[in-house]
């Protein structure tokens, strides 16, 4: 046994459980948690594997993004989380009929599967040797990847257009600076010169 | 020593979690969206395996855009439901079937 084989094994029960348990938490500031574990123990997973650059994406990304806006969702959002989960027993049997099913068809599937090293010479872009790793995403995202790397910037200033417009509302009756109007106004608009005659005050001189 | 199978058998059982946390879950939309970010990650364990096993950069590039897709997804479904909170004071995922016309 290898420390690698060791910690392969370590981020994996890990993973597994915090998965479950992402499920199973009764209260759903306990399954983001889980779920920023079940985050952590697959980056580690990818960095045994030699995926860097996408294991400190998951953490960067997942748990510094994704996780906190589910927690932030989650405590701001005031609902009875027991009435929720009522119908957790009503679906467990047939629940874990299929996931028992679907479990065991997968594993016989791909414990025994067995893959060319070589992918039958259909290598889109091989991975360079002398290369780190990231240095070896950055060349072909940049170069052959442009375009869906251009289209992955859309998707996310949609998706931020749409939050945005999704969650804001105005209320009536707020006072807003109106640069338009400000921009709009002349001198003449604004300020009145008046010869005050002296002794009389100002409703003599209009 | 660890193989692709391993991380295959990994990502099937995490796969095999998400699709369990939405079929209990029912009612609970917030758990739905955290089951779909799992089974995304599934999908990406089995990719970057992929990926490494064949020396095929192609894998980790598909992974990348299947983070971005998914933190998108993430943000744009906690928008719609704080927007159903907003308008109705709950999120049971039952109700939602009044909101056609």
């Amino acid at each position: 046994m290898t420390p690698a084989v060791v910690f392969f094994y370590i981020f994996a029960s890990v993973l597994c459980l915090a998965a479950f348990m992402v499920i199973t938490a009764r209260n759903p500031v306990h399954s983001v948690m889980f779920l920023i574990l079940a985050f952590v123990a697959s980056s580690g997973l990818f960095l045994l594997i030699g995926a860097e650059f996408l294991a400190m994406l998951l953490v960067v990304v997942y748990v510094g993004a994704v996780a906190v806006l589910f927690l932030f969702v989650v405590m701001m959002l005031d609902v009875d989380f027991a009435e929720l989960k009522q119908g957790f027993l009503q679906y467990l049997p047939i629940g874990a009929l299929i996931g028992g099913l679907v479990v065991i068809e997968l594993v016989l599937v791909v414990g025994g599967f067995i893959a060319t090293p070589s992918g039958g010479g259909h290598v889109q872009t091989p991975t360079p040797a002398a290369a780190s790793n990231v240095m070896a995403l950055g060349e072909v995202l940049y170069t052959r990847y442009f375009y869906l790397f251009q289209a992955a910037g859309f998707v996310l200033l949609t998706a931020m257009v749409g939050a945005i417009v999704l969650t804001l509302h105005h209320k009536p009756g707020v006072k807003r600076q109106n640069i338009a109007a400000q921009n709009a106004r002349t001198r003449a608009g604004a300020i009145d010169i008046v010869k005050v005659p002296s002794g009389r005050g100002l409703e003599a001189a209009e | 020593m660890i193989g692709i199978n391993q991380y295959l058998v990994v990502a099937a059982i995490v796969f095999t979690l998400g699709m369990l946390g939405i079929i209990l879950n029912r009612k609970n939309i917030i758990v739905i969206l955290m089951s779909v970010e799992l089974i995304l990650l599934a999908v990406n364990i089995n990719l970057v395996a992929f990926s490494v096993h064949l020396h095929d950069l192609t894998g980790q590039v598909f992974a990348l855009f299947i983070l971005t897709v998914a933190a998108a997804e993430a943000a744009i479904g906690l928008a719609i439901l704080v927007t159903y909170f907003r308008n109705r004071g709950t999120i049971a995922v039952e109700d939602i079937h009044q909101m056609k016309g």
